[in-house]
């Protein structure tokens, strides 16, 4: 996917600017998020990496975030434009609570509005580039969306971004069921994310799990996992091809 | 309220604090024919009285549907309510395309209400000459707001404005503290039995008035004819105990369309 066109901001000539503004790479970016409805609401998942490119750069990055008091909010790809959406979505959480009527924005409108605004960007040729996963509860109901860089948006029982795509779904096509228990659907997701961690170069062994319901938003602690290494075949791996690198 | 020094511009105060062509612009919603409303805990009913210019046209087209969920009824300058209701429309498709969820009409009340306000600020405007009687629902349930010229707006169990609206009003201040637990049945026939007291002696007919309903799980809609009709029926036949007055076989002296005394001279504008 190439994003080539210029946007009208004059000609490039008398405006060396123009091309310079609009999303044409990510730099910093974030791997999958993987989340499941539950019994009682939604658990997503993900690590704490923003990878620069194929180094593995920043360690401590948190793509999960509470949006109001219903919803959850997590991303993957440039985290500069995480951030940004962030912003957009702090803004629009002031005004609703600024009309202190006893309303408020549940996930649904949330999700509705950053698809518009996903895909307002993309017709601009100026992409916010990130996957969002947006989960969360109101009024008993659970509800788990995503919205694409391109402006796809969906519901489902089960999501995943990026490699997550490939990895996990499998997986929670298979293992899922309705009205998980929180264990079993921590148990669901940490095996999705065994998977991602020893498959995808830009995922790290130290992760969070949120977990949303009619009470509220948590974010867990960073953790890592187990991971397996003594296959026999990783023992003596130069075996039979020795001074070859 | 009589012609003074004050009362040329919408931005000149009055020594006393007034703002004359505010209080002039509410005269004209009570110039206008009557328009009432009345909520339940889930349900809001808009009714309003049919009134035509002659009796060649046909009435004005006084209640609007905003959204699925929201209607509004008028009363005074109908073109001042019809740009209006179209702003409300307005509003409420634009938020249901970006959040994909109904306009909370608490909300929608607020902006109509800034709308109006502008208009008594500004000098080269003039206020809104009509009242709107706002009901929908929103996630506390159902509510009816009356929005007036003023921009100031209130909420209310039940509401009547407009020509004669002090007859209705007794009525549904003897009745309101029922209405929260009333039954979609009986608030429409409160509502019925209200405009009936507007049109103060005349045989209340289903084309003089119009309903509409909207609650929960049921999207604003009017109802038809037939079934006022069967309405008033349940309850002209029957002498009426409670209400005292208003006779049932009133003699049909005053013809169809009439507006009765003292609003022959109402401008053609203001129905």
């Amino acid at each position: 996917m190439t994003f080539t066109i210029p946007i009208d901001n004059g000609d490039s000539v008398k405006n060396a600017e123009a091309d310079s503004q609009r999303t044409l790479y990510p730099y910093v970016t974030g791997t999958s998020i993987v989340a499941i409805k539950y019994k009682d609401g939604v658990l997503m998942a993900s690590d704490m990496g923003g990878s620069y490119g194929s180094t593995l750069r920043y360690k401590n990055i948190e793509r999960m975030k509470a949006i109001g008091k219903h919803s959850l909010l997590g991303a993957s790809g440039e985290i500069s434009d995480f951030q940004e959406i962030l912003r957009y979505l702090d803004e629009l959480v002031l005004n609703d609570n600024m009309w202190d009527d006893g309303n408020s924005l549940g996930p649904k409108e949330v999700h509705n509005y950053l698809t518009r605004v996903m895909y307002n960007r993309r017709n601009k040729f100026n992409p916010l580039w990130n996957t969002l996963v947006l989960g969360g509860v109101k009024n008993g109901e659970s509800y788990l969306g995503m919205v694409s860089m391109i402006g796809v948006s969906f519901e489902d029982n089960h999501v995943a971004t990026g490699f997550g795509n490939h990895l996990a779904r499998p997986i929670l096509r298979d293992e899922w069921h309705a009205d998980l228990s929180f264990e079993d659907g921590v148990k669901l997701l940490e095996k999705c994310m065994r998977v991602l961690l020893y498959r995808d170069r830009s995922a790290i062994n130290k992760l969070q799990i949120a977990k949303i319901t009619e009470e509220g938003v948590t974010v867990s602690q960073p953790y890592s996992l187990n991971t397996f290494w003594e296959f026999k075949a990783f023992h003596n791996p130069t075996a039979g091809a020795e001074g070859s690198w | 309220m009589f012609r003074n020094q004050y009362d040329t511009d919408v931005t000149t105060w009055s020594p006393t604090g007034r703002l004359f062509q505010v209080e002039y612009a509410m005269e004209a919603v009570k110039q206008g024919s009557a328009a009432i409303g009345l909520r339940s805990s889930s349900h809001v009913v808009l009714a309003c009285v049919n009134k035509a210019q002659s009796e060649l046209s046909s009435h004005q087209k006084k209640i609007f549907k905003v959204d699925d969920h929201i209607g509004v009824a008028i009363a005074g300058l109908t073109a001042d309510g019809r740009v209006l209701s179209r702003y409300m429309r307005s509003e409420s498709i634009n938020h249901s395309f970006t959040y994909e969820s109904p306009l909370p009409v608490g909300r929608l009340v607020v902006h109509l209400a800034d709308k109006a306000q502008v208009c008594t600020q500004r000098s080269w405007k003039r206020p809104y000459g009509v009242g709107l009687l706002v009901g929908g629902l929103d996630e506390s349930g159902a509510h009816l707001y009356y929005n007036c010229p003023s921009g100031n707006y209130f909420e209310y169990q039940a509401f009547a404005i407009g020509s004669r609206s002090q007859a209705a009003k007794t009525y549904l201040e003897r009745r309101f503290e029922s209405f929260a637990d009333s039954s979609r049945e009986d608030l429409i026939k409160d509502a019925i039995l209200a405009v009936r007291e507007t049109l103060q002696g005349e045989t209340l007919k289903s084309s003089l008035c119009t309903v509409s309903v909207l609650g929960v799980g049921e999207p604003f809609h009017f109802l038809d004819q037939e079934a006022i009709q069967k309405m008033i029926d349940t309850f002209e036949k029957v002498p009426e105990e409670e209400e005292g007055d208003a006779e049932v076989a009133a003699p049909a002296e005053q013809g169809g369309g009439a507006d009765g005394l003292g609003d022959q001279d109402v401008a053609p504008m203001e129905m």
